[in-house]
Formats: structure tokens, C-alpha cells, sequence
């Protein structure tokens, strides 16, 4: 098609005489904002591959005005962030437990920093709060396997249960069932006697014929009344908390097969300040003795 | 199927377009369209309620969601580009597709070869997990015979053209399909681990091999999302809207700065990453300078409805076709934006990146291919109109509303998400952990799932009318209506 360069009637500028399936053109200058704003963009540019490291070279790259590096700038904030809670730190690294636990402002630097971690280390076993779960101990309480105190605490932190570590938290509940030690009917009768110490059995006749049983294998580690052993972390059977759940399956199923949980050891994975701040947030849970 | 009405001579008043392969083209958008904002919802109810990934490998989100952005991306936005480009080539050009009827038979046959073949692959675990370059080895070399296919008939037919120039639309159109063959063959060069075999290794290692693929990412982005889109407005806009282009020299300068700079942005994908701190630099400056050249589009797309604003109001097609233009120009603000190093420390791996990558694909993306495919079916099929205005009226509401919903609630759940990570007490400690932000996050996944049902709901509104304009109905209601019900289309063919 020939060109035919015409005026727009509505806006007055001319076409630039081409047609493509009746599609016309106009010849309308570049906007000036348009232009002048893409200007702007390249100088800004310009000036910015001037400040920082920007144009590569064979054996380097240019470096920019104050030298910036993004590493240089981490390792600058991680020295800020350090150098501001290292007086802390260091106060928390020489103080004991119990001196921390005393002195109200480091007892608040270690239960912020004590938050910070359980979240990332803790929560995903022990929940957010501490509550827990099945198989995973809720921290709130006073019922503690291995104690409650702040030692206790720390120890547990440090060391885990049944952890790959030399100082260990350590105690097998035989299995009773699976090892043959007890046949079905005595692993039925012993939890239904155990389900007495807190009152919630339904078969007397039961609870006779495992008090017995209970008194051969059990009351060495848990007590004559369930009473339980922290020395041993055997868990007290008469308060009614159930870390495996409290129904008679639950409780037959713990005898039989026994459950030996396990919890990391913390220590070579946190540093000694972050275990003493996490021993020091867990005791002010609720259940610090 | 086949438009060939029996006529063999090409007369300059009609030549003997192929429009078959076009309405093959377009059926498929359409029907892919549609998967992949169905598996877009599943995933988003998956990140809301995790129980939804059924405990099944092959329907967790980890394999469900490269099938929705290969979905999106490849099949519903890629067909459309075919469609489009092979219907305006042959118009613009006043030419009949080079290469013949089998040739582009074997394009469509063997681009939705390449399509199941990729998502069957996702499904079953085989993934390169380049992200939008997931397909392995074999579906790799499959589709870059078939992208070759596609670029000689483009070309081909560019060659044979009737007109003394080659239309705008074109210029996108082609610098789409020969960018996405190189980025295409270099991204994906790798070596299989066995003839037989699905997996293969890449041929690049360590920070240079992210570079490549980010290279490859964000092109895929700037040439597959946009030069090709910018290609389907600068013909359907002017056509719908019946007015000449705003600005030939526009047009110029901004094609050739895009083309330009679009391609040296991909590392603003890996600030604060082992990328050295000079290409970070590099890929974030060339991204800010790419903002104008970006609303040179929009500008053009716009003003090119100067002195048919008042169509705006009666033709929805047009309407979907303008606020396309808008969400355009507004993700391409944010996206510079975003691309700034202090901007990205807080936006990076959080949820505005989402909410942006889907204001660009279902404000920009998916609303220039309605209204171009709304524009093409009545075309295609011969109808005078579409079955129904007031369908595309409600379509244009339910899909804007769902955009709003769902980049809005990125915005604030990508923010949030951003600050609660570096939020810090007095005492020097992080103050959120990472479970809080997930929490945090919930209601607004909610929110998010509850625009895609309303998008995908706006899409098979579509289906249906654009069936039922294929088979020749118009709705009774809008059957003996004036200019009120019956706008531009008619007029526009």
C-alpha cells in the first residue's frame, strides 16, 4: 500500500501513512516526562556504578568509591550486633545459674535470648509455648523427668536424653512385653494396676492380679505408690500427666514396648551462653524448681 | 476446521489466510488457560491447608507447582502467543502462513506434545528444578525443534509479506521467539546421565549456573511475558478500540531500549547472594533504567484510546484490554522497584514476590490474552459478535476482583513476612520465629486462595461464552439490542 500520510481528526497529529489490516500509526513525538524521567534512570545509574563495585576487568572488577563490599557489610553488622549484647555476654558467661537467676537485668537479657533460641531450636518438639505433645514433654508443668531446677535444666539441655553423648541422660524401661518378660494378660493387668495409682482403673480383678507384677519389675524405678524417680528419669504414674497418652492401650502399649524418647545434646551445637540463657527461659516456664 | 475456503490464488483484497491453526491455537489456550488456574488454586489451598497435599508424592505442592506455572506460563500464555502471532502475522502481513498446512499442523501437535510431556514428567518427579525450565533433557530438545518450526513459519512468512513495512507487532513477536530459542539452548544445556534415562546434570556449576538460569529466568519473563504480550496489544488494542496507534516513534525507541536492557537484569534474582557484588550492581541499575522502556508500552497501549475513552464504558473486551495495560505499567514500577538492593532485602524469598510476579501474570498476562482471544473467537468462527457482552462485562469483575484480592494480600503477607524475619528487640534478639511468620501469614493465604476460585471462576465464564460464540448463539437477552449491547466487535471486522 502506498504511503498516505494523514491528519488524525480527534487528536490533529498525522499518521505516518502506513496501514497494517487497517491499523494506522500516528506520528507523535516522544513524550517529554517519558524521555527526560529515562534520562534521569541512566544518570542515576551511572552515578551508582561510580559509588559501588560495578564493571568487571580481567583481573578484578571496579570497587566503587567507599570500597563496599556485601560482605564487608554483613561482617560489619554481625561485629555491631555482637559488641552490643557483648557486655551481657560476657557477665553471662562467668555468672552461675543461680547468679543469673538473681540479678533482675541479666536475668532479662538471658530470658530474651533464652526465647529466641527455643524458637529455633526447641518449638519444633516442644511447641511455640512449651506445651508440648505426645512423646514431647510439656515445660510448663512441675512433672520433670530429670528435675526442674536450673542445673537440672542445664544438664538435661546440655547433654539430651539418650543422645549421642558421653554424660547422657540415660535409662532403658525394659520392654516388657517384646523381651517376653511379661505375657499379654500380665502387661493388661500390670497397667490396669498402674491406672489405679491415680484412680482411673475399671477392673478390679485386674488391678489384683498386677499389683504382684507391679511390685516385681516396676516399684525399683517408679516407686510403691508411682510416685516416680528423677535420679533415674522414671516418670511419676500418679498424676495423671501421660506423655504417651493415659488410656489403657497407651499405658499397656508404654509396658509392653517401653518408649525411650530422645532429646538432642545441645552442647557443641549452641554455645555455652545460649544453653545457660535456654536453661534459665525453660525453668521460667511454669514448672522451675 | 481449516479456513481454506477452496480459493488457491492469493488476490491482494483476500488472501487465503490459514486460520485453522489459529482456532486450534485458540481452543488450547483456552483449555490450558483453565488447568492452570485450577492447579493454581489447589496449591494456594495447599499453602493455606497443608492436609490438601494428600499425603500422595504426586500431589504435593513440591510437584504440583511447576505443573501451575509451566501451566500457565508455557501452556496458556504460549498457546496464546501462537494463536495471536500467527493470526496477526498472516493479517499485518497480508500473507498466508509460510511453510503450509502440515507444517503448522506439526507445530501445534508438537507444542502440546511439549506441554504433556513436561507435566506428566512434573508429576512423576522429573525435574531439572530450574525454575519455569523444569522439563528434562528429551522434553528440552523436543521443544527446540518445534521453536524452530515456529521461527521459520514467522519468518517465512514475514519474507512473503504483501505490506513495505513489518508492523510493530511483529518486531515483539519476533524478538519473543528468537530470545527464548537462545535463552532456551543455553539455560538447558546439559548432559543426560544416560540415553535412557530422564535426569541429566547441567553444564554450569556452583554461582555461575544461578547466574545462567536467573539469566534465563527473568528473560523469560521480559520476552516470553512481555515482549510477546506487548506483540498481542499492539494489535488487538488498536483494533478493539478503533484507533491508530498513540506513537510510531514510541514504538521504536521503546522496543529497542527493552530489547536491550531487559537482558542484562536477571542477577537483581540474586542480590545478597555468592554473586559478585559488580554483576548485582549491573543486573540492578540496568533493571531501573528499564522502567521507562517498560511504560513506553504502556503509554503507547493507553493513549492509543484517545478519543475512544467512551468505548470504555460500554465494551468490556476493550476495558479488559486497557486495565491489561495498566497492571502492565504497574508491576513494571514495582518491579524496578523491587530490584533496588534495600528494596530487595526486605521483598526477597517473601510473598510480594508472589503478589508481583501475579500482578504481571494475571493483571497483565492473562488480561491481554481474554481480551485478545475474546477479540479472536468471533473473528475465527465467522460470528458477528459475541454470544454475550454482558458474560464479559461479569467476567471482567469477578477476575479484577480476584486480582485485587490476591495482590493485595501478597503485599501485606510478603511485607509482614519481611519485616517480622529482621524485626529485632531492644535487647539484640530476633523477635519473631520462623513458625510465627508462617502463622502470621495464614489469613492472607486464605485470602489469596479465595481470589484465584474468583479468577478461575471469571475464566470458565469465558469458556462458555466463547463456546457458545463459536457455535454461532448470542443470548436472547442481547439478541435485538443496539450499540448498548452490541459495541466495537461487530465494527472492528
Amino acid at each position: 500500500m502506498p504511503t498516505k500520510i494523514e491528519k488524525d481528526s480527534v487528536t490533529g497529529t498525522q499518521t505516518t501513512g502506513h496501514e497494517w489490516d487497517g491499523i494506522k500509526e500516528l506520528n507523535t513525538p516522544l513524550p517529554t516526562w517519558w524521555i527526560y524521567v529515562f534520562y534521569a534512570t541512566i544518570i542515576w545509574s551511572v552515578g551508582y556504578v561510580i559509588v559501588y563495585p560495578a564493571i568487571p576487568w580481567f583481573t578484578g572488577h571496579t570497587t566503587g568509591v567507599f570500597g563496599y563490599t556485601a560482605r564487608g557489610d554483613v561482617a560489619k553488622q554481625i561485629a555491631a550486633a555482637r559488641a552490643a549484647q557483648g557486655e551481657w555476654r560476657a557477665k553471662i558467661e562467668q555468672a552461675s545459674l543461680e547468679d543469673i537467676a538473681k540479678d533482675p537485668e541479666l536475668q532479662a537479657f538471658a530470658l530474651a535470648g533464652g526465647k529466641t533460641a527455643f524458637a529455633d531450636n526447641c518449638a519444633p518438639c516442644h511447641g511455640t509455648g512449651g506445651a508440648g505433645g505426645k512423646g514431647y514433654p510439656n515445660l510448663n508443668d512441675d512433672d520433670w523427668l530429670w528435675g526442674g531446677s536450673l542445673k537440672q535444666i542445664y544438664a538435661t539441655l546440655q547433654y539430651g536424653v539418650r543422645a549421642d553423648h558421653a554424660e547422657t541422660r540415660q535409662s532403658d524401661m525394659p520392654r516388657f512385653g517384646v523381651d517376653g518378660m511379661l505375657n499379654r494378660e500380665q502387661v493388661n493387668d500390670v497397667a490396669e494396676f498402674v491406672l489405679s495409682l491415680s484412680g482411673k482403673s475399671t477392673d478390679a480383678a485386674a488391678v489384683k492380679r498386677g499389683q504382684p507384677l507391679y511390685v516385681e519389675n516396676c516399684v525399683p524405678c517408679h516407686g510403691e505408690k508411682g510416685e516416680g524417680n528423677r535420679e533415674l528419669g522414671a516418670p511419676k504414674l500418679n498424676d495423671h500427666i501421660w506423655l504417651y497418652g493415659g488410656d489403657k492401650a497407651s499405658v499397656a502399649q508404654s509396658v509392653h514396648a517401653a518408649r525411650r524418647g530422645v532429646m538432642p545434646a545441645w552442647s557443641g551445637r549452641l554455645d555455652d551462653v545460649t544453653l545457660k540463657q535456654l536453661a534459665i527461659y525453660v525453668h521460667s516456664l511454669g514448672g522451675g524448681q | 476446521m481449516d479456513a481454506a475456503s477452496g480459493t488457491l490464488a492469493t488476490t491482494r483484497a483476500t488472501p487465503d489466510y490459514d486460520f485453522g491453526v489459529v482456532r486450534l491455537f485458540t481452543i488450547a489456550a483456552m483449555a490450558w488457560g483453565i488447568a492452570a488456574f485450577l492447579v493454581g488454586v489447589v496449591v494456594a489451598l495447599q499453602l493455606a491447608f497443608p492436609a490438601l497435599n494428600l499425603d500422595l508424592e504426586w500431589t504435593t505442592f513440591g510437584r504440583l507447582r511447576p505443573l501451575h506455572t509451566s501451566a500457565a506460563v508455557f501452556a496458556f500464555g504460549g498457546n496464546t502467543l501462537l494463536a495471536t502471532s500467527l493470526y496477526v502475522v498472516q493479517r499485518t502481513c497480508r500473507a498466508r502462513l509460510f511453510g503450509g498446512h502440515e507444517l503448522a499442523r506439526f507445530l501445534f501437535w508438537g507444542y502440546q506434545a511439549f506441554i504433556v510431556m513436561a507435566g506428566v514428567g512434573y508429576l512423576f518427579g522429573i525435574t531439572q528444578s530450574r525454575e519455569y525450565a523444569e522439563p528434562e533433557w528429551y522434553v528440552d530438545l523436543w521443544l527446540t525443534l518445534v521453536w524452530v518450526v515456529y521461527l521459520v513459519i514467522f519468518v517465512g512468512t514475514l519474507a512473503r509479506r504483501e505490506e513495505p513495512h513489518i508492523y510493530v507487532a511483529n518486531w515483539f513477536y519476533l524478538g519473543f521467539i528468537l530470545t527464548i530459542a537462545m535463552l532456551h539452548v543455553v539455560n538447558n544445556l546439559a548432559v543426560p546421565v544416560s540415553f535412557l534415562g530422564a535426569k541429566s546434570y547441567s553444564a554450569f556449576s556452583g554461582t555461575r549456573d544461578a547466574l545462567v538460569q536467573w539469566w534465563y529466568g527473568h528473560n523469560a519473563v521480559g520476552f516470553f511475558l512481555t515482549a510477546g504480550f506487548l506483540g498481542i496489544m499492539y494489535y488487538f488494542v488498536p483494533k478493539q478500540a478503533g484507533r491508530p496507534v498513540y506513537s510510531y516513534r514510541l514504538s521504536i525507541v521503546h522496543f529497542w531500549s527493552l530489547i536491550f536492557l531487559y537482558i542484562w537484569a536477571g542477577p537483581h534474582h540474586l542480590h545478597y547472594t555468592a554473586l559478585p557484588d559488580w554483576a548485582q550492581t549491573l543486573g540492578m541499575v540496568f533493571s531501573v533504567m528499564l522502567w521507562m522502556p517498560s511504560w513506553g508500552g504502556m503509554i503507547n497501549g493507553i493513549m492509543t484510546l484517545s478519543g475512544a475513552w467512551d468505548k470504555l464504558r460500554t465494551d468490556p473486551v476493550l476495558r479488559m484490554l486497557v486495565t491489561s495495560v495498566a497492571f502492565y505499567g504497574m508491576s513494571t514500577f514495582e518491579g524496578p522497584v523491587m530490584s533496588i538492593k534495600a528494596v530487595n532485602a526486605l521483598s526477597h524469598y517473601t510473598d510480594w514476590t508472589i503478589g508481583h510476579v501475579h500482578s504481571g501474570a494475571l493483571g497483565w498476562v492473562a488480561f491481554v490474552s481474554f481480551g485478545a482471544l475474546y477479540f479472536l473467537v468471533p473473528a475465527l468462527w465467522n460470528r458477528q459478535r459475541l454470544y454475550s457482552t454482558m458474560l464479559v462485562e461479569v467476567h471482567f469483575w469477578i477476575a479484577t476482583i480476584g486480582i485485587v484480592l490476591y495482590i493485595t494480600a501478597m503485599w501485606v503477607s510478603g511485607i509482614m513476612q519481611g519485616l517480622m524475619w529482621r524485626a529485632y528487640d531492644s535487647l539484640g534478639f530476633l523477635q519473631y520465629s520462623f513458625v510465627e511468620t508462617v502463622l502470621a501469614m495464614h489469613p492472607f493465604y486464605v485470602i489469596r486462595a479465595i481470589g484465584g476460585v474468583l479468577f478461575l471462576t471469571g475464566a470458565l465464564i469465558m469458556a462458555y461464552n466463547l463456546w457458545r460464540t463459536a457455535r454461532g448463539d448470542v443470548r436472547e437477552a442481547e439478541r435485538t439490542g443496539g450499540a448498548d449491547v452490541a459495541p466495537a466487535l461487530a465494527a472492528a471486522h
